[in-house]
């Protein structure tokens, strides 16, 4: 790079930039330094997680943290996840139908809606439920607890609020999103065939022998424990991003929202993943 | 320097008390700074067993996060804060956590857990450092507590039911939950009126008689100040300007001594 104090120091005179490159730089700037600060966030999301995961793994367990938290994440999502299920279940099966009709393949709807939602439509709609519902409610309460310095005040009475808020937390959520989607799954299923009988009539054991015909474990266990990545990652980001919070009440709703939009990015990045790993693992 | 046990710690106060020599707390040359702004600038103060020292000075010159650094929620850039003889700035928070069961903290805006009830809020530390304590003897040592402060009637509440200054009632109660030796406390007057400041002014000083702690109370509030402390340092630009009694500073020639003593 030949220019600005180099070329002075040389005593021959820094080209003039042209006009194209005068045009790019801000944008390259800026490019950059959103590169930069991501790379901060996840070095700082990194560093956040060795800590709770240190805190979480020594004693004292907070165990009664924990079971508040595995009612707060899991009992109270069930409705809102139930009924997610079973839209897509409905939706799958109308869609599908018409689809499948047109190519001579009706026989194989129960098969694809079975299929769709075990292997994806469950684990993925219920990832991102959870993370608009739990992501949101947690990152809100360790935001507005930041600002009004409850947090300092755990740490003050000598007790590790890494244990206490967050290890808790993101324990809960890598417990309950396979149950969870054990449920959406199960909703899915049952309006699929709904909408299915509803159209022509079959059975609801006619459209489970014929759905899980040929299936093995290894296409219901995997993506059902898949979901338990997402409850880290949902778990991770949500008290990471409450936990750092600054600036009152805007700084709480930032916190929430940020909460909702990353957890939910890292959801559908993690989605295509571990999609992969799950068809070179368990084929 | 090795972390020592509770045990350890333990013996190493009833030295001290019965030496009545050793500062509790001592800090050396202090710095730190929020990128460019140079907040603390090598503060060095100490504090024994039952003395009071007030940290004064105007708003935004860094008093409330010195107290943060003396309790290890922030770190230093550079100097050491010893508590009981054991430099903090580079334990972690679980080694942090024996030296912490000894003080009590009391936040500018109480802090109290919004989710709790009063009396959950000073059950808060007994609930996890004195588990040996049964559910009745926990409840009684509440009781005990919050009559200390005045608030035995109001032990069901919410701290959004209850006004600023008996929120800082319970903050007190509950800083005073584990009988810390040391006592921290950040603008304890802070949005009162002058009733209540006076008010809380009397408790702090009656506290202090019963239970003998070396206390730093930050404030601006000179009033306050006068009345709690035995001795007084005023900061200014990060560093202090003077460290003494009242009548030290009233006898002080340094500028910034006399505006702020005329304006209070």
């Amino acid at each position: 790079m030949i220019e600005g104090k180099s070329t002075a120091l040389l005593g021959v005179a820094p080209p003039l930039p042209g006009p194209r490159i005068s045009v790019l730089s801000p944008t390259l700037r800026s490019t950059q330094e959103l590169i930069h600060q991501f790379l901060e966030w996840f070095g700082d999301l990194a560093i956040f997680f060795w800590q709770v995961l240190r805190a979480g793994v020594t004693p004292p367990f907070e165990f009664r943290e924990l079971f508040r938290q595995l009612d707060e994440v899991g009992s109270k999502s069930l409705p809102l996840v139930a009924l997610a299920g079973a839209a897509v279940g409905v939706v799958l099966s109308l869609e599908a139908r018409y689809s499948l009709t047109r190519f001579g393949a009706k026989s194989l709807l129960p098969a694809a809606i079975v299929y769709s939602v075990i292997h994806e439509t469950g684990p993925i709609i219920t990832g991102l439920v959870v993370s608009g519902r739990v992501g949101a409610g947690i990152g809100a309460e360790l935001a507005s607890m930041k600002v009004t310095e409850q947090i300092d005040a755990i740490e003050a009475s000598a007790v590790n609020p890494y244990r206490l808020l967050a290890a808790t937390r993101i324990l809960a959520c890598i417990l309950m999103l396979p149950l969870l989607t054990l449920a959406a799954d199960l909703c899915g299923l049952v309006m699929g065939w709904v909408a299915q009988a509803l159209a022509e009539p079959l059975s609801f054991h006619q459209f489970i022998s014929s759905g899980f015909n040929g299936a093995t474990f290894n296409d219901f266990l995997p993506p059902t424990f898949k979901t338990a990545v997402f409850g880290l990652i949902i778990g991770l980001i949500a008290c990471f991003q409450g936990m750092r919070t600054r600036g009152g009440a805007e700084g709480v709703g930032r916190a929430a929202t940020s909460s909702v939009v990353l957890a939910s990015l890292f959801v559908i990045l993690a989605d295509v993943v571990l999609v992969k790993f799950n068809m070179i693992f368990f084929p | 320097m090795a972390m020592h046990t509770t045990d350890q710690i333990a013996r190493e106060r009833k030295e001290a008390v019965e030496n009545g020599s050793a500062p509790f707390v001592v800090i050396q040359d202090l710095r730190k700074s929020f990128g460019s702004q140079m907040v603390l600038n090598g503060i060095s103060l100490a504090v024994s067993r039952g003395e009071t020292l007030a940290v004064l000075g105007r708003s935004g010159t860094g008093k409330s996060v010195l107290l943060k650094l003396i309790i290890g929620l922030q770190k230093p850039d550079s100097g050491s804060v010893c508590i009981h003889g054991h430099d903090i700035t580079d334990l972690t928070i679980d080694q942090l956590g024996k030296l912490r069961k000894t003080m009590g903290f009391l936040f500018q805006q109480s802090a109290l857990y919004d989710s709790m009830t009063v009396e959950q809020n000073v059950a808060f530390p007994l609930q996890y450092h004195k588990k040996e304590m049964s559910r009745s003897a926990r409840a009684d040592r509440v009781k005990e507590l919050l009559a200390e402060v005045g608030m035995e009637t109001d032990l069901e509440k919410m701290p959004s039911d209850i006004s600023g200054g008996m929120q800082k009632r319970v903050g007190l109660a509950r800083a005073l939950a584990l009988e810390p030796d040391i006592l921290l406390l950040d603008e304890p007057t802070a949005g009162l009126d002058p009733i209540s400041s006076a008010e809380i002014n009397d408790l702090i000083l009656k506290l202090q008689q019963e239970h003998h702690m070396a206390s730093i109370v930050v404030t601006h509030d000179l009033h306050s100040a006068k009345a709690i402390a035995n001795r007084l340092a005023l900061l200014n630009e990060g560093e202090v300007v003077i460290e003494g009694t009242f009548e030290d500073l009233q006898r002080s020639d340094i500028e910034f001594v006399k505006e702020f003593l005329q304006h209070s």
